[in-house]
């Protein structure tokens, strides 16, 4: 070989390292590592595959909207009502199929037509106002919060939705969203079709966000409206398309919910988008959008699965959960300042 | 005369309200010429540039592209007939990547059915030879645009334009916010796009960036054409007078110096 290839060989090496060093996933992979050994360490059963499947199932339920959410986030905005729009999706196809009587398959339609509405309408809305979307997805979280109440009061006078068990098609809907798969002989280790889906959703938001225009747009749009309007994005509808695709997103994890639980509580949902948002940021997504990964909030969400339940394995005191994920955001967000200060080191 | 100008401007005026902002300006932009707009804050530099990139219409007069009578009604439609606007802020996006900012809004894309996945490879080797064409030589492609200096990411936004068809180019302020020799690398990058056959229109406000420069002179004041000459016909000195409201310094020089006695 050549020097010069030689060279070249080198150079590459080391862009690959500040490559790999610049990624935004990067520290969450690092923290992913240190938390798993941790817990393998103080909590036993930590270490068995059914605690690791309980743990991916536990990532997947947060994982699957912190896909969409950290889709908005690195496009610049944010929706606080993807918690409780989960629970909208759940009461709409419930009380539709329930109490008015219409096929599970229509309320199922109906359902993910209002969830992407709703999307479109906070896009709308804050693409049209120039208002923040904190504020007009805090409105729409309170707006729903007591829709989902209301309407599930008004037509079954309690605060649970209808329980769909017996629907006909239910039992379908549970093979497609809430299917298991057992893959050791030990009864406790099973595979959520839930966690191939959230996989899925993962490699496609990454190949969107890096090998697609979309993608393109979705950086420019977040990192600097202005300059991508002026090369000709359409920054507009890219960020009306995100918070419908949040929308959907909600749409399809409350398909999982109504099939694997048949009933949810119209009172929950409540504080769920900031375990999205958390998982998103944890995973390396700006709050200022035009940097993030999807990837990262996969690990986010992990991360969060492994903290939730190695509190468990470990007999303590889940109380202490919070503290420990606020506080790991809190490390990711002084650690992402870092990492992002040296990857643009002039 | 009219005949070779990339862009004629004819008896332009333009109101804003109750103010005139333009008072019939006349002005003949050739291509292979760095024709220098000179003028202080409120002269209608800006108003003049928003005519010709189409953000603003005209009131009065017209405006000739090619010998061809035009009416921008949006920007679009002005980078369609060949005129791109380099604005202050260069409409780049500081945490993506050299090539992706080059290419932003104009994606190449791979002519697989539904996925239409973005071409890298051929945006990564398009823009560095761009860039490395015009002299700007980066370490990485890969590298994201806020770690690029001011007068490199001035001459990306530049390179831009002018593959994506520009004719003319208009470049606003280009050396405002650069230190002086970052101002160097960029007017020596407005000299490389003259040799290559552009129309350049330099807004500035600096009188001595434009005569190293420029070839064609006008000064605006108050909306009307207050000097406009050739570079043959004008010096250094005289630009620098005319334009910084000259009599108005001369008379102030004066003053000072007598306040000394």
């Amino acid at each position: 070989m050549s020097l010069n290839s030689n060279m070249n060989l080198a150079t590459s090496k080391l862009g690959l390292l500040k490559r790999i060093l610049i990624r935004p996933e990067f520290s969450a992979v690092i923290a992913a590592f240190f938390i798993y050994v941790f817990f393998c360490i103080v909590a036993e059963p930590f270490r068995t595959l059914a605690a690791s499947m309980t743990i991916l199932y536990q990532a997947s339920t947060i994982g699957v909207m912190a896909v969409g959410v950290s889709l908005l986030m690195i496009g610049g905005e944010f929706d606080l009502s993807a918690g409780v729009a989960v629970v909208s999706v759940a009461v709409v196809t419930s009380i539709t199929t329930h109490d008015l009587g219409v096929p599970l398959f229509v309320g199922i339609i109906l359902s993910l037509i209002s969830s992407v509405a709703i999307g479109i309408w906070n896009g709308w809305l804050v693409t049209k106002t120039g208002i923040h979307s904190f504020l007009i997805t805090l409105s729409a979280l309170f707006m729903l919060f007591g829709m989902n109440l209301g309407f599930c009061r008004l037509f079954t006078r309690t605060v649970a939705t209808p329980n769909l068990a017996d629907t006909p098609g239910h039992s379908l809907l549970r093979k497609i969203f809430a299917t298991e798969f057992r893959i050791a002989e030990d009864p406790g280790s099973k595979l959520s079709i839930l966690i191939i889906y959230w996989l899925l959703f993962v490699g496609i938001a990454t190949f969107i966000l890096l090998r697609t225009r979309i993608g393109n747009w979705i950086f420019a749009a977040g990192g600097n409206q202005n300059s991508a309007r002026a090369v000709g994005v359409p920054v507009t509808k890219v960020k009306i398309g995100l918070f419908a695709f949040v929308g959907f997103s909600a749409w399809f994890y409350s398909m999982h919910q109504i099939s694997a639980y048949n009933s949810i509580q119209a009172g929950s949902g409540v504080g769920n988008e900031f375990l999205y948002i958390i998982a998103a940021v944890v995973g390396g997504c700006a709050l200022t959008g035009g940097y993030g990964s999807a990837i990262g909030s996969a690990i986010g969400a992990l991360i969060y699965g492994m903290a939730v339940q190695g509190i468990v394995y470990a007999g303590w005191d889940p109380s202490w959960f919070r503290l420990f994920l606020g506080f790991l955001l809190l490390l990711a967000v002084l650690l992402n300042l870092n990492v992002k200060r040296f990857s643009t080191r002039k | 005369m009219t005949s070779n100008s990339a862009i004629s401007l004819k008896n332009i005026s333009k109101f804003y309200g109750g103010m005139q902002a333009l008072n019939s300006v006349n002005l003949e932009i050739k291509p292979g010429e760095v024709t220098c707009i000179l003028g202080d804050n409120g002269a209608g530099k800006s108003t003049l540039i928003k005519i010709i990139s189409g953000l603003h219409q005209a009131d009065e007069g017209e405006m000739l592209v090619n010998g061809s009578k035009v009416n921008f009604t949006s920007p679009r439609e002005a980078l369609d007939a060949g005129i791109a606007t380099v604005y202050q802020d260069l409409a780049v996006v500081d945490l993506m990547e050299t090539w992706r900012n080059f290419f932003l809004g104009s994606e190449i894309r791979k002519n697989i059915p539904l996925l239409k996945p973005l071409d890298v490879k051929a945006m990564r080797e398009i823009a560095s030879t761009e860039l490395e064409r015009f002299g700007i030589k980066l370490t990485n492609i890969n590298q994201v645009m806020g770690t690029l200096s001011g007068g490199q990411r001035q001459c990306v936004a530049i390179t831009r334009a002018v593959y994506f068809g520009a004719k003319v180019l208009i470049l606003d302020e280009p050396t405002a916010a650069l230190g002086v020799k970052q101002s160097s690398v960029v007017l020596n990058y407005v000299d490389k796009a003259r040799e290559v056959g552009l129309a350049v229109i330099f807004i500035t406000h600096n009188p001595r960036h434009a005569y190293l420069i420029g070839d064609h002179f006008l000064i605006l004041k108050l909306g009307k054409v207050n000097l406009d000459a050739y570079r043959s016909e004008i010096s250094s000195e005289q630009l620098v007078r005319e334009m910084a409201g000259g009599e108005e310094l001369v008379l102030l020089a004066q003053q000072l110096e007598n306040k000394d006695k």
